[in-house]
């Protein structure tokens, strides 16, 4: 898939309290996850995030909480997809299996300021910032995890496993 | 054959192969598979959405409402709501609620629901507890909890393991608590991403497994997928009584394979503090001079023990805290709440000025129970002090044991024990 959209940039260690507080979580439905997405790292993110962008962020995006509520709500505020250096375990596995497109890259959050418009191919893994004209490639995803994706995620592997 | 870890050789017992390697992906045989308020709800739209008619094994599959309960509001209500209503639709043997309910991953072991040898998965990040056990035990997401509770195993990318190994005797008033955060400031929190914490040496062997618990709980926040301890005579003082199945006891080969080594000596570990806003911002309690606080709380998956509570009724005997200051103490279950009764420690909390809090993770997560308001510092004896962890975004948590909880509680600032106690 191909995503085109402004780049939202954060730090390393962005956990999945900042990313959704557990005040929230006393509702697991998306819409209402949205709303309050990023609220403690950027209160403004929420309300002013729009339909294809794109979070960038340093080392162990998603670490804490095993709270799958995290890329629920970064899925349904609209984000297309998160360009990370590196993310904890749980919120991998969690993205992965509910759907959430994520990308690993040394390079990309350096280079990149917020704002900036990026596009992302997430099959090929190359990935572009139209805003300064630079062109990086993400780290493969590895293959099992591409066959869970080509699966629709992992229930439906199961679904067709049957 | 190639030597392995514990971990390795749990992984490859459950997989139904004779051995294991980090990096290659497996199935591995789910022995428990847990949620709670928070994710469990997520689970079971996804197993009825995969039109699921029952879970794999009613004795395997544990519900436990204890982040938002007693029920905290409407929503938190309906949350337990749809708990309540699939444990009795599917028989789950597992379920507690009301006045049976405990922290989690402190009940499952003391109700001896997990055993040594198994692998469970939890969609809960301390999950991780259970290695205190000789248990692979690792926190996943809702949506492989649904998987699991449908089909009874799970994929796992088998880790590599980091071993630690401690020598030396423990300072006063060091407890598994301070192991971990010492280890967590020197690795950092991604310092053992993806891989599994084995812990060892002499003093671990000594450790208590309410201390055992405590070390293993916060191995997440080194961002490792587990943590273990081999198993030995205390883990079967432990388990004996309480063990609902059989259980086995692994250990990692001599010749097995790391993909690092640490060594601590504790004579240089002190009570250690983790600072805002990250379990890696450790120092000594000794470093931190008139940090000045609102509130403590003594509980959670981490230091709500039966252990935990006696040594902070040792050192609150006879004291009372600052009329500012808001202590809580939290028994992590029924079971721990009772004994704490018998024993006189509530008489010594009520004494103090503590509030006394059934059984929750409550304010741990910022849940309820213990909320601060901006500005506001709070020493607490859990596992995370992410921003607005505990309440307002502009609050902060410094993370201790619960000896340094119940001295700062006194002092109305971060203390050291023997401030208050020889």
């Amino acid at each position: 898939m191909k995503f085109k959209g402004r780049a939202w940039k954060y730090g390393a260690d962005i956990d999945t309290d900042k990313i959704i507080p557990a005040r929230y979580l006393n509702t697991s439905d998306p819409k209402e996850l949205a709303k309050h997405c990023m609220e403690d790292e950027d209160a403004s993110f929420a309300s002013k995030v729009a339909p294809g962008d794109i979070i960038v962020a340093d080392k162990n995006f998603g670490c804490g909480s095993s709270r799958e509520h995290a890329p629920i709500a970064i899925k349904a505020a609209g984000v297309a997809c998160v360009i990370a250096k590196s993310y904890a375990r749980i919120f991998y596995r969690n993205s992965f299996n509910m759907g959430l497109s994520i990308l690993e890259s040394d390079e990309v959050h350096g280079a990149t300021d917020s704002g900036d418009v990026l596009e992302v191919d997430t099959d090929s893994g190359e990935i572009k910032n139209l805003t300064k004209n630079l062109r990086f490639a993400a780290r493969p995803v590895p293959p099992f995890m591409q066959e869970l994706i080509k699966a629709g995620g992992l229930m439906e592997s199961i679904k067709k496993r049957g | 054959m190639r030597p392995m870890t514990i971990t390795e050789k749990i992984l490859a017992k459950h997989a139904g192969v004779k051995s294991v390697t980090p990096g290659e992906l497996i199935n591995a045989k789910i022995d428990i598979a847990l949620g709670n308020d928070i994710t469990a709800p997520i689970a079971i739209r996804e197993f009825k959405k995969a039109g699921a008619k029952k879970v794999f094994n009613k004795n395997k599959v544990v519900l436990v409402p204890d982040h938002f309960t007693p029920n905290k509001d409407i929503k938190s209500a309906e949350q337990v709501k749809i708990l309540r209503e699939f444990a009795q639709e599917q028989k789950l043997t597992y379920f507690f609620d009301g006045g049976e309910v405990g922290v989690e991953h402190a009940l499952l072991p003391e109700k001896g629901i997990v055993v040594p040898g198994d692998v469970v998965i939890g969609a809960d990040s301390h999950t991780c507890t259970y290695g205190a056990l000789g248990a692979f035990s690792t926190g996943v997401g809702s949506t492989d909890l649904a998987a699991a509770m449908i089909t009874g195993e799970l994929w796992f990318k088998v880790p590599e393991s980091m071993k630690f190994v401690f020598s030396g005797k423990l300072n006063k008033w060091v407890s598994g608590k301070d192991l971990i955060l010492h280890v967590i400031g020197d690795v950092g929190v991604d310092g053992a991403l993806y891989r599994s914490m084995e812990f060892t040496g002499k003093p671990i062997e000594k450790l208590s497994m309410d201390s055992r618990m405590a070390m293993c709980n916060m191995a997440i926040e080194a961002g490792a997928k587990s943590g273990i301890i081999a198993p030995d005579a205390i883990t079967q003082e432990y388990m004996h009584k309480r063990a609902q199945r059989p259980y086995k006891f692994y250990e990692s080969d001599k010749d097995a394979v790391y993909a690092e080594v640490r060594e601590y000596d504790c004579a240089k570990i002190e009570p250690t503090v983790a600072c805002p806003h990250l379990p890696e911002n450790t120092k000594k309690v000794s470093e931190l001079k008139n940090i000045t606080i609102d509130q403590v709380i003594i509980g959670s998956c981490t230091n709500g023990r039966l252990e935990d509570l006696k040594v902070a009724a040792k050192i609150l005997k006879g004291h009372k805290v600052p009329k500012h200051l808001r202590l809580i103490v939290i028994p992590a279950t029924p079971f721990i709440y009772n004994e704490a009764m018998k024993l006189g420690y509530f008489d010594i909390f009520l004494k103090a000025g503590a509030l006394i809090s059934p059984p929750t993770c409550g304010p741990c997560l910022g849940g309820h129970m213990g909320i601060l308001a901006a500005g506001e510092r709070s020493v607490a004896t859990t596992n995370r002090n992410f921003v607005g962890r505990m309440g307002d975004p502009k609050s902060e948590v410094y993370l201790t044991n619960p000896a340094v909880a119940a001295a700062s509680a006194i002092k109305g600032r971060i203390a050291h024990p023997d401030e208050v106690s020889k």
